[in-house]
């Protein structure tokens, strides 16, 4: 080794031009990988839709279903008007829900999923069929399990009650245990299941060990309470007076159309 | 000129005879972590050994210049570079398995395998050399990673890279998975079974008694 290596100029001519090189190439990575990053990253949410929505077959050519089917638009949840000044594509609920501006904090009571704040601004997007009619409508959800937030979507048939599918596409519950929310078989249980009770006003979602009510009941993953009270608690808030419940009121009445 | 002897020895020896997992019991975070699947572990394995290779190749190149008081510094900032651009990289390319390695992938740059090579291995030795040692080291690390995935992706979930081998109780078939080997815990019995077989075969790793 060179004895001057140790001296104070050397030091820092070492140390400063090994930043600059570093940071040249890690930017450089960022940079040029930057598009490709968020055309998967948008690729992956559009298959979740989907998915949810039970459109997703083995050699499904997502990027076309969804650019011939779904209608994107952002909506106000306090105002139920649909946002026309943001980018929908670019638009991230989840991110918004993290920005004060873009949310309203929840108190205790209104917040039975843990998730804390809300935002204000979501994205709903609407499947047509073939002749334009709405088909399904699929919601973002979210609630607290029991090791962190599971993030899913809800696919709703046009009465805007029953159940059509759900997708929980990012959690962090236990593998086996909790981590079977994504297990196709439970999943499917939730097909057909009736999210309000006849006045569509109070939520009859249970997620249980003893299934009583065919219409509004959902067998609970056994050794994993807690996630599946989480399910059952987030599916109470979003589809409360917090939530979706007043939007869906509206599309209801035919005031807000998926056109 | 290097001699093909020694060659050999460098790039085959971390695989068995001094392997830094068992031997040197390093790198055992990610060895939990990540190995519940084998698509999982297969990308990682890559990884991790890309990163190595190339760290001690650049450490190696500029090991003459590097001051001696602040050489940990130096290795980490070139470490940490290659982890962050294979990162991106994965991001880019293979979304869904990055999406799963998630904060392990970052986590390379702790792990003790790349810096132990970089501190004993590329600070004294020419670039050609610190590479290979690098591929190595990864390989042996990526013996034990696929092993314990491959046990625990076949009996915890019944399949192999995704594809159903046995067919699960639970979807009507015959195998009653076992739990435990889906939690990280479990990778600590598979490689203490697999030190434990290694220790039998080659006596000359065991450590002297106190």
């Amino acid at each position: 080794m060179a004895s001057n290596n140790d001296s104070l100029k050397k030091t820092l001519i070492v140390i400063v031009s090994l930043c600059l090189v570093c940071a040249v190439i890690v930017s450089g990575a960022a940079v040029g990988l930057k598009p490709l990053q968020k055309k998967n990253a948008a690729l992956d949410m559009q298959r979740n839709v989907l998915d949810a929505a039970g459109l997703l077959e083995p050699g499904t050519d997502v990027v076309a279903v969804f650019e011939e089917r779904v209608e994107t638009k952002l909506v106000n949840l306090n105002t139920l008007e649909v946002v026309e000044d943001r980018d929908v594509v670019a638009f991230d609920p989840i991110a918004a829900a993290r920005d004060p501006e873009l949310s309203t904090k929840l108190s205790k009571s209104e917040d039975p999923a843990g998730i804390g704040r809300r935002e204000d601004i979501t994205k709903v997007y609407f499947i047509n069929d073939e002749q334009g009619n709405l088909e399904t409508l699929v919601l973002h959800i979210r609630g607290y399990g029991l090791w962190g937030t599971m993030y899913g979507l809800i696919a709703l048939q046009p009465d805007l009650n029953t159940v059509r599918g759900i997708n929980f596409y990012e959690h962090s519950e236990t593998p086996g245990l909790g981590g079977e929310i994504t297990n196709p078989r439970w999943v499917q249980t939730w097909q057909g299941k009736e999210i309000y009770g006849d006045e569509l006003e109070q939520v009859q979602i249970d997620v249980t060990k003893n299934v009583t009510s065919e219409a509004h009941d959902i067998d609970a993953l056994s050794g994993a309470t807690l996630t599946s009270n989480g399910v059952e608690y987030l599916i109470q808030f979003w589809f409360g007076d917090m939530g979706y419940g007043p939007l869906l009121e509206k599309i209801r009445k035919g005031e807000l159309t998926n056109g | 000129m290097v001699s093909a002897k020694e060659i050999k020895e460098v790039l085959f020896g971390p695989i068995f005879a001094n392997n830094p997992i068992a031997l040197q019991i390093l790198g055992i975070c990610s060895a939990l972590a990540v190995t519940s699947k084998m698509e999982n572990t297969v990308v990682m394995c890559i990884a991790l050994t890309l990163v190595t290779a190339f760290s001690n190749f650049f450490i190696s190149l500029i090991r003459n210049h590097i001051p001696s008081n602040v050489r940990i510094i130096v290795q980490m900032t070139i470490i940490a570079s290659l982890v962050i651009v294979v990162d991106e990289v994965l991001r880019a390319y293979a979304y869904s398995i990055a999406k799963e390695l998630s904060v392990f992938v970052g986590l390379i740059i702790t792990n003790c395998i790349v810096m132990g090579r970089a501190e004993a291995y590329a600070m004294k030795s020419p670039p050609g050399m610190s590479f290979l040692d690098g591929i190595g080291n990864g390989l042996g690390y990526s013996v034990v990673l696929l092993i314990v995935g491959f046990i625990r992706e076949l009996f915890g979930s019944g399949s192999l890279f995704g594809y159903q081998i046995l067919q699960l109780a639970s979807e009507g078939g015959w195998y009653q998975p076992i739990g435990l080997l889906v939690l990280p815990p479990s990778a600590f019995f598979i490689i203490g079974g697999f030190i434990w077989v290694l220790r039998t075969y080659r006596p000359e790793q065991v450590e002297p008694k106190d």
